[in-house]
């Protein structure tokens, strides 16, 4: 295999094709460059592996029957699960921790919203009143809830006292099943609404000025500049703060712990309380995976079609 | 969702690292990238589940597996050195040696802690410790001894939850360092520690079967009985006498609702929906009315909570606390129930007897000085007069390497020695030891609190633990609570109530596993 170069030499085809490759060789990647990928992918793939190895580590021991009170385990199928699907108080659990969700959530929703459009003005009070609202945000949601209970004890709790004052004897807050709910729901719209009200409040704060200008000089009365400006506009943040708010209650399990523990009897035993239950103080934890697995269900669906809702209230407000 | 972020990461990942080769036209090297990438998600999938499968042995239990810390196994490969070749206990012979020690904050913890220096002096051994409040001790103390690393050697706990821990055999049996003269001090005796108490901490781990039976887990540090604590400017209002039985607890404590201003009542008791609701004043009750927990019938655990005696005493109980407790009940815990004896708010508390102590002592409650003790009210006429009663103690880590190292810790906190100052110079209430109790100092202690040491002597002999010990206490009282909550709150009568949770509680007594 032979050809005749330029100069009449012969040259071997076989030189001639690596000069060839040569010219086409990629050149070498500096190290840096070849690390880039990695390094930017390094701690959002160290936050999966994170969150992923508790998560399927959680779903295998859902099938076990894992336990703190025994040394061996085995597989057992379905039997956590359908045990649970089965018992009532698992869908006594699924009631109380929609009930505390919905309820909750509305509150504050309602009452921050409301609140946000009242410190959206310019008086000393409303500047005041933006900075001392924050101040629940600030406490563990555990502290207030225990602030709470002393608060109303019956024997030495100032607002007990207030209320005997004024003839109110027998309310016992989260002592009674009746009103344990409402004591509960309380202390999160005291401890969340300030979250709500300082989303919303940012959102008031950055809407431009000329279509409100434009609709006062129509005669546009302050209800229907809301309903058909401020609302609009600011939707996609009232999402947002909806989409927190729903997820954190749904999930929420430090109040009702240091209120009531679930109680009086079951009235407030949620998920997560539940799960608690099974795995801390029972030490059963292929029981308690269940619970959690079935609430991460809930969070997911309710979070996945909010965030759908939230991008279409984003194109309707950015006009797109 | 884990696998669409997957998706994702690979697609970005693509991108990323794609467009270099696309521009040199050689898609070989982006299939390369590709390959390495699947490589990673596939190597980082296997990780996860190799993980979790190998997290603990699956595939049952073996057979005949119960008997946790035998002989055989009490001495851990590799650990501490032998003992001293002529078979003589010496305190030094494990000098140098660190063991870990897990406390619950506790005045008995207090107490090891001020007296750490003269325990390392005396063996040489040093001591590193850690102290967890109550409330979330005994999750802690769970996880760190399912981990099985050795990890904390010694740790403090309830004699309940023995019934757990013994049978995970996280915990080593203890009679095999008691039989070995070179391990033990001569000095130890045994039979000083009252046995109701010692036997709070045998069992055979057989569901069903009585404490005081079987191997020993643990030494005992202190212990409480169940009693009242008055108020005697209280009972002194109303001309009345510290009452003898329930019927008469109930009317008198009726009586003195309101007796200090708004918010007093008659009598303190706990209520929250937890297992330490059942096991001070109702449990003490429970047992004296001749109601049990349990039964063993054709061999199997089978709950007694529906009985006519049980209803009949849930029902009185609830009584009690509706027309003598706290409006709040169901929030009270131990705390709640000695703060309002101290702060003049509750008359009467029927919980534990340190409450007398902790609240009475000088200086520590506004009610200090003015508190009495009384044995617990009898349900039944001529009957004994007993109690339940709760232990903390000491139990060494089944899988811990220095296990002789944490025998002589156990030792010296649960001697004569450390018992009779822990009483006397410490606040170690209720000693274990009766020669303590015989103690000229520690009398003289106990006699400012009224009726103190007469209670103790009047109901030690019928004081232990009135539960049945079985793996699933924690849930069975807890749902007993949850039941104690309905009944008192009006939700459900105390028969129907009480017969739901014995069909509750068999179902998951049923769940033991006995093998």
């Amino acid at each position: 295999m032979s050809s005749i170069g330029k100069s009449g030499e012969t040259v071997q085809i076989a030189d001639l094709a690596k000069d060839r490759m040569d010219t086409y060789r990629v050149p070498p990647i500096p190290f840096m460059r070849k690390a880039r990928p990695y390094l930017i992918l390094a701690p959002a793939l160290l936050l999966t592996i994170g969150i992923l190895i508790p998560f399927f580590i959680s779903i295998y021991y859902s099938f076990t029957n894992y336990s703190f009170k025994y040394k061996d385990y085995s597989f057992v199928g379905l039997e956590n699960w359908t045990l649970m699907l089965k018992d009532p108080s698992f869908w006594h659990s699924v009631w109380v921790t929609g009930q505390y969700a919905i309820f909750s959530t509305g509150a504050e929703m309602l009452l921050g919203i409301g609140v946000a459009l009242l410190l959206n003005q310019e008086t000393r009070l409303a500047k005041a009143l933006r900075m001392v609202l924050i101040f629940p945000l600030m406490i563990a949601p555990v502290i207030a809830t225990l602030i709470w209970q002393l608060m109303t004890n019956n024997s030495v709790g100032v607002i007990a006292h207030f209320l005997r004052s004024v003839g109110i004897d027998n309310f016992v807050w989260g002592a009674d099943p009746k009103t344990a709910m409402f004591s509960v729901v309380l202390i999160d719209v005291w401890v969340y609404t300030p979250f709500v009200i300082v989303l919303v409040l940012a959102g008031l704060r950055s809407l431009p000025k000329a279509p409100f200008e434009s609709a006062m000089v129509d005669g546009g009365s302050a209800w229907f500049t809301f309903k058909t400006l401020t609302l609009p506009m600011i939707k996609p943040l009232l999402v947002i703060a909806l989409l927190f708010r729903t997820m954190i209650s749904l999930q929420e399990f430090s109040i009702i712990f240091a209120l009531t523990r679930g109680g009086p009897g079951d009235t407030l035993m949620s998920l997560s309380l539940t799960a608690y239950n099974e795995a801390f103080t029972y030490k059963e934890l292929g029981t308690a995976l269940p619970y959690m697995l079935i609430l991460w269900i809930f969070v997911y669906i309710v979070s996945h079609y909010m965030i759908r809702y939230w991008s279409r209230a984003q194109k309707n407000a950015s006009g797109s | 969702m884990a696998a669409q972020y997957l998706g994702s990461v690979y697609n970005g990942w693509s991108k990323i690292v794609a467009k270099p080769q696309r521009d040199n036209g050689v898609s070989s090297v982006k299939k390369r990238y590709a390959m390495k990438t699947i490589v990673l998600l596939v190597v980082t999938a296997l990780l996860v589940f190799t993980a979790a499968c190998s997290s603990g042995k699956s595939g049952g239990s073996e057979p005949g597996a119960t008997a946790s810390g035998s002989p055989e196994n009490s001495q851990a490969p590799g650990s501490e050195s032998a003992s001293p070749a002529n078979g003589s206990f010496d305190w030094k012979q494990y000098s140098g040696q660190e063991i870990d020690v897990l406390l619950n904050q506790h005045p008995y913890a207090e107490a090891i802690i001020a007296r750490l220096p003269e325990f390392e002096k005396l063996t040489g051994i040093k001591v590193k410790y850690s102290i967890t409040p109550e409330e979330n001790y005994f999750d802690k103390l769970t996880t760190a001894l399912n981990a099985r690393n050795g990890n904390p050697d010694v740790f403090m706990t309830g004699s309940y939850q023995l019934w757990e821990y013994a049978p995970a055999e996280y915990v080593q049996e203890l009679d095999s360092f008691l039989k070995d003269p070179s391990k033990t001090s001569p000095d130890y005796d045994l039979n000083d520690i009252y046995k109701g108490i010692l036997d709070g901490d045998r069992w055979d781990l057989v569901p069903g079967h009585p404490v005081g039976t079987g191997s020993l887990w643990a030494l005992p540090l202190g212990f409480e009985t169940n009693v009242l604590v008055y108020n005697k400017r209280a009972l002194d209002s109303i001309g009345a006498q510290p009452p003898k039985t329930f019927d008469e607890l109930i009317a008198l404590g009726e009586k003195l609702n309101g007796w200090n201003g708004d918010g007093s009542y008659g009598v303190a008791v706990r209520g929250t929906r937890s297992w330490a609701t059942i096991h001070p004043g109702y449990m003490t009750a429970f047992s004296m009315s001749g109601a049990k927990d349990f039964e063993i019938q054709d061999g199997k655990l089978v709950s007694k909570v529906d009985s006519p005696e049980a209803i009949e005493i849930t029902k009185k109980f609830a009584e009690l606390v509706k027309k003598a407790g706290p409006k709040d009940w169901t929030n009270y815990t131990w705390y709640q129930a000695s703060s309002d004896l101290g702060a003049g708010k509750a008359a009467i508390a029927f919980d534990a007897d340190i409450f007398a102590i902790f609240q009475g002592s000088k200086g520590a409650s506004k009610e200090a000085g003015n508190l009495g003790t009384a044995p617990p009210p009898i349900v039944k006429e001529g009957q004994a007069v007993g109690a339940n009663e709760w232990i903390w103690s000491i139990a060494m880590n089944n899988a811990s390497k220095k296990k002789d190292a944490a025998w002589l810790f156990m030792q010296y906190f649960t001697g004569k020695e450390h018992t009779l100052w822990g009483a006397t110079q410490a606040s170690v209430f209720n000693p274990i030891r009766a020669s303590v109790w015989e103690n000229p100092d520690f009398l003289k202690r106990i006699a400012e609190f009224p009726g103190y040491e007469d209670t103790f002597k009047a109901i030690i002999d019928n004081t232990s633990i009135k539960f049945t010990p079985q793996p699933e206490f924690f849930n069975t009282t807890t749902e007993w609570a949850a039941a104690l909550q309905d009944i008192v709150t009006g939700k459900s009568d105390a028969e129907t109530r009480m017969k739901q949770l014995a069909k509750d509680i068999n179902k998951r007594v049923e769940r033991i596993r006995t093998e």
